[in-house]
């Protein structure tokens, strides 16, 4: 095999069908539920999807006997709260483990509290410990920067970087190691740890969804909770969003899964309290437009046009 | 439980069989691991069969996915004592059973001197035998 890869003259090598190579790793099975279950994220998509073409071309290489050592995989996700980073990685595990790159497949999902210790000594094992725990699958840190703190020179989290570090390159068959947080803070990070930057070969920037695609995820995620919007449901909510995006800690997926949350409580206050006493399925599952327009967000919007009207008024 | 003939000491699994390989090693561990078992490290320089509580390297290592982890730490214990013996537990908490279910040797000292017969005279004319590490005369740390 090694004199093969050393000449490497096109000798008349059984050919290989690309497509039952593909066909046989189930990878599209993943892909596509990563389209239906994620809502736009394109230039996330075509990341992932860049990554499974070239883990497996790698593996049918293999097969020919031209190895070329495991490629990195670590990656590092930038974007703005609620805009899907978790859920990635999460795929990403089910990927790399479809393609055969990690063994085991799990997510290790940890923050600095797992890792940084409390006191001299306490950082390397506890490090390690879930170092080893991620062994085989993929250690998701979020929140990355928090590992570092530049303003306490004293602080622990140098001393677990260099561990991450030092595990990220020498096992780097057995653990893939990907880092979440906001983008500027990340690239703040990269910056006082250039040794972590140049070894993280994917850097994926998560871009913030816009109004439609809101409303797709929240009637996705109505679906996997049994319920639906009724028409005028899906247009008060659609209002509400372009509402919500504009006013203060607005976090993507996540606001709509609470929006949506807090809708469930209003529909079963309206059920509740209504005078229809027999209630067919179809009214237990759908979300009136009633449901969502109660929401504060509305009663604020009016507060603050309520001195234009009395301008207009005047 | 002595030495054997090839003058290996031989306590735990495998023990009569050429050392294990890492993947062979590796494959036991994920034997232990798929059965949720926790698996520590453990290293001696004190070969007695009597000796059954053994130093630990590291923590126990609970709920382990892949046994790349272990194979990390069982060579940083042999990288810190080459000369010494380390074996690998699995310990099964299920209740009822809570005690070692897996146990063997990784790592040996280059030269086993092995065990001599030690008789001791007694009252009248008995005599008990016991046995004794030929590497033990010597203090802790400088036996291999």
């Amino acid at each position: 095999m090694s004199t093969q890869s050393k000449n490497l003259t096109p000798t008349k090598d059984p050919s290989i069908d690309l497509d039952a190579e593909f066909q046989t790793s189930n990878i599209q099975e993943v892909l596509d539920k990563l389209d239906q279950e994620l809502i736009g994220l394109i230039p996330v998509k075509t990341r992932i999807r860049e990554t499974a073409a070239l883990l497996l071309v790698d593996r049918v290489r293999k097969q020919l006997g031209l190895s070329a050592g495991a490629p990195s995989l670590h990656m590092c996700f930038t974007g703005n709260p609620g805009t899907g980073k978790t859920t990635v990685a999460l795929r990403m595990a089910e990927i790399l483990h479809r393609l055969g790159y990690v063994r085991e497949g799990h997510l290790v999902s940890v923050t600095r509290d797992d890792l940084v210790g409390q006191y001299i000594g306490h950082t390397a094992p506890k490090t390690k410990e879930v170092i080893k725990k991620a062994m085989g699958g993929v250690l998701f840190i979020d929140e990355a920067y928090y590992l570092y703190k530049p303003e306490n020179e004293r602080d622990y989290g140098a001393e677990s970087i260099e561990i991450l570090l030092q595990t990220m390159e020498n096992n780097r068959e057995d653990l893939v190691v990907i880092l979440a947080g906001y983008k500027d803070r990340m690239d703040k990070f990269f910056h006082s740890n250039p040794g972590m930057r140049s070894r993280i070969a994917h850097h994926i920037d998560f871009p913030d969804y816009g109004a439609d695609e809101l409303v797709a995820i929240a009637k996705l995620m109505l679906a996997s909770q049994n319920y639906c919007f009724s028409e005028a449901g899906e247009e008060a909510f659609g209002k509400y969003i372009r509402l919500r995006m504009k006013s203060e800690h607005f976090a993507n997926a996540r606001s709509v899964r609470n929006a949506l949350d807090r809708a469930r409580l209003r529909q079963a206050n309206r059920l509740f309290s209504g005078t229809k006493k027999s209630l067919s399925k179809i009214d237990l599952m759908t979300l009136e437009a009633e449901d969502i327009l109660a929401s504060r967000v509305f009663l604020e919007n009016t507060v603050d046009s309520l001195p234009n009207t009395k301008k207009t008024n005047k | 439980m002595m030495t054997n003939s090839g003058n290996l000491l031989t306590q735990g699994q495998f023990s009569f069989l050429p050392p294990l390989t890492d993947k062979q090693i590796s494959a036991q561990l994920k034997y232990a691991l798929k059965n949720g078992w926790a698996i520590g490290i453990e290293y001696t320089d004190d070969p007695h069969p009597r000796n059954t509580y053994w130093e630990m390297f590291g923590n126990p290592m609970f709920d382990l996915k892949d046994p790349a982890g272990i194979l990390m730490e069982i060579n940083s214990c042999r990288k810190t004592f080459p000369n010494h013996y380390i074996r690998v537990t699995a310990f099964n908490s299920t209740r009822g059973v809570e005690s070692p279910t897996m146990s063997y040797i990784v790592n040996r000292p280059k030269k086993e001197p092995g065990f001599g017969l030690v008789r001791h005279e007694g009252a009248g004319r008995s005599i008990s035998y016991t046995i004794h590490s030929y590497a033990t005369d010597k203090p802790e740390a400088e036996r291999y």
